[in-house]
């Protein structure tokens, strides 16, 4: 299973085209209300994340995500 | 921060339509002059956006049968299934659910959404596994979210990816519930019920069809996919709606498994909220009834849907991939799709409007509901007020 760094480093990967302009995406920034993303492409980068590892992701753990740090640390427990 | 901030965006797409003069949601039918017309926010209009697909809202011996239960049974139970609220015509519904669908087991509830939702949140729990189909409707959503069940998503109509989410879960199969759709409401598309019903037999697990937009329309009987793809035997629930192609309201799960009469108990979508009135149960006794009755419905329901569907495709609207009751236009630009909504309703056709996150993708959608009771004259006047939206009729339109 992937580790909290493979995942933080997968996330920064699929969210570079949502960084506005001068924004540096770092594991603090905000999905929703930083990056703007909607629930549908929320629910894309989940699909995406799920592609690349081979995984399936609970919706259950999206309620305790609002940043990259929170998805990363959610995605390693999965595989513990 | 306030409890409001969070509805913000909808206040301002509200406040933008309000600035433009178009209101799409929540349009007020001030006459309904029959199934297939009415006067919509002032506009006389074709109805392509009601989802009577058997076109039985106006069946005199429906509205004979529904009038004789109000003056008999009175205008409501004013009461739970569970207590004083199950009179003989809700148990003699159920019974002939049951026999419609070969079943051993019915619940009647409410509404449809009251049966998907509480199904949904009932027959898995703590500890369990719900994977659905990544588009199905809201009320699974909301009744996934509530049962406290791991959920996952598969993609849309995907078995394979179905049964890699399943191996993956390994002996956890053994209580996991797979939730599909027999038709999907946005699009009309299909469930490829057969690829699915082999994958839940390879890997085990329990199957929950939601046939909401497609009783009356698929199979033999008209029992919906399950029954088209000869697969009824793999589906262990079977839920839907009376308020589609039988014109009423109310909801249904019916099951080969006798734990359905216990868990008829334990939904509280069931247990905490009123019946259906007597009037209700009555028009959908006789809709079910003459659904049977008159296989032709189905035939020129089918006949219209083809019409609407090649019509539309032939101006170069991006449809919906499969012929389907429900024929849907794609438009990825919003304020485009809500212009075009408009110019509809002036040109005389009430089509659905509707945009993310109701739609399945980021694009909007016109969506239109083909009924039996329309004519080929009114199919043909719904095809050229979308080919009025163009003034170039060969141009592909995304």
């Amino acid at each position: 299973m992937p580790d909290y760094n493979e995942f933080l480093e997968r996330i920064f990967e699929i969210l570079k085209p949502f960084a506005k302009q001068g924004v540096i995406l770092n594991k603090h920034s905000e999905l929703v209300t930083e990056l703007g993303l909607t629930s549908l492409q929320v629910m894309e980068l989940i699909e995406q994340i799920e592609d690349h590892f081979d995984m399936s992701i609970p919706l259950n753990i999206l309620p305790d995500i609002r940043t990259v740090h929170d998805l990363a640390t959610q995605l390693e427990k999965l595989g513990r | 921060m306030s409890l409001f901030d969070k509805f913000q965006p909808i206040i301002d797409i509200r406040a933008e339509l309000e600035k433009i003069g178009i209101m799409p949601f929540g349009a007020v039918t001030e006459k309904i002059l029959s199934p297939t017309e009415g006067i919509v926010n002032g506009h006389r209009v074709i109805l392509a956006g009601t989802n009577n697909y058997l076109g039985l809202t106006f069946e005199p011996e429906c509205i004979q049968a529904a009038q004789q239960a109000l003056v008999e049974q009175g205008t409501g139970t004013t009461g739970s299934r569970m207590a004083n609220g199950t009179f003989a015509g809700h148990i003699a519904l159920e019974q002939e659910l049951a026999a419609f669908f070969a079943k051993q087991h019915c619940i009647v509830f409410s509404t449809g959404y009251a049966a998907t939702m509480g199904m949904g949140s009932t027959l898995a729990g703590p500890g369990d596994v719900i994977v659905l189909d990544a588009d199905s409707h809201a009320s699974i959503y909301d009744g996934v979210r509530l049962g406290g069940a791991e959920v996952v998503r598969f993609k849309h109509n995907d078995a394979a990816d179905l049964e890699k989410r399943l191996r993956r879960l390994g002996e956890r199969t053994a209580n996991t519930l797979i939730i599909v759709e027999g038709i999907y409401s946005m699009l009309g598309d299909q469930a490829p019920l057969a690829d699915i019903a082999e994958v839940k037999r390879k890997y085990g697990g329990m199957l929950l069809v939601d046939e909401a937009h497609s009783l009356g329309m698929l199979g033999e009987h008209g029992r919906g996919v399950a029954e088209a793809a000869g697969v009824e035997d793999a589906v262990d629930f079977t839920v839907g709606t009376f308020s589609k192609s039988l014109g009423a309201i109310g909801g249904y799960c019916v099951s080969d498994h006798a734990e359905l009469e216990a868990i008829r108990f334990a939904v509280r979508s069931y247990i905490f909220t009123a019946s259906p009135s007597p009037s209700v149960i009555a028009s959908t006794r006789v809709a079910l009834r003459l659904m049977q009755e008159r296989p032709e419905l189905r035939e020129r329901l089918w006949a219209n849907a083809q019409r609407l569907y090649d019509g539309l495709k032939d101006l170069g609207f991006q449809v919906s991939p499969q012929v389907s009751p429900v024929v849907a236009v794609t438009i990825k630009n919003r304020d485009q799709a809500i212009a075009w909504w408009n110019q509809l309703m002036h040109r005389g056709a009430y089509v659905n409007l509707v945009m993310p996150p109701a739609s399945p993708t980021t694009d909007s959608l016109l969506r239109c509901s083909v009924s039996a009771a329309h004519s080929s004259e009114q199919i043909d006047r719904i095809i050229d007020a979308f080919a009025s939206l163009k003034p170039d009729n060969t141009q592909a339109v995304n």
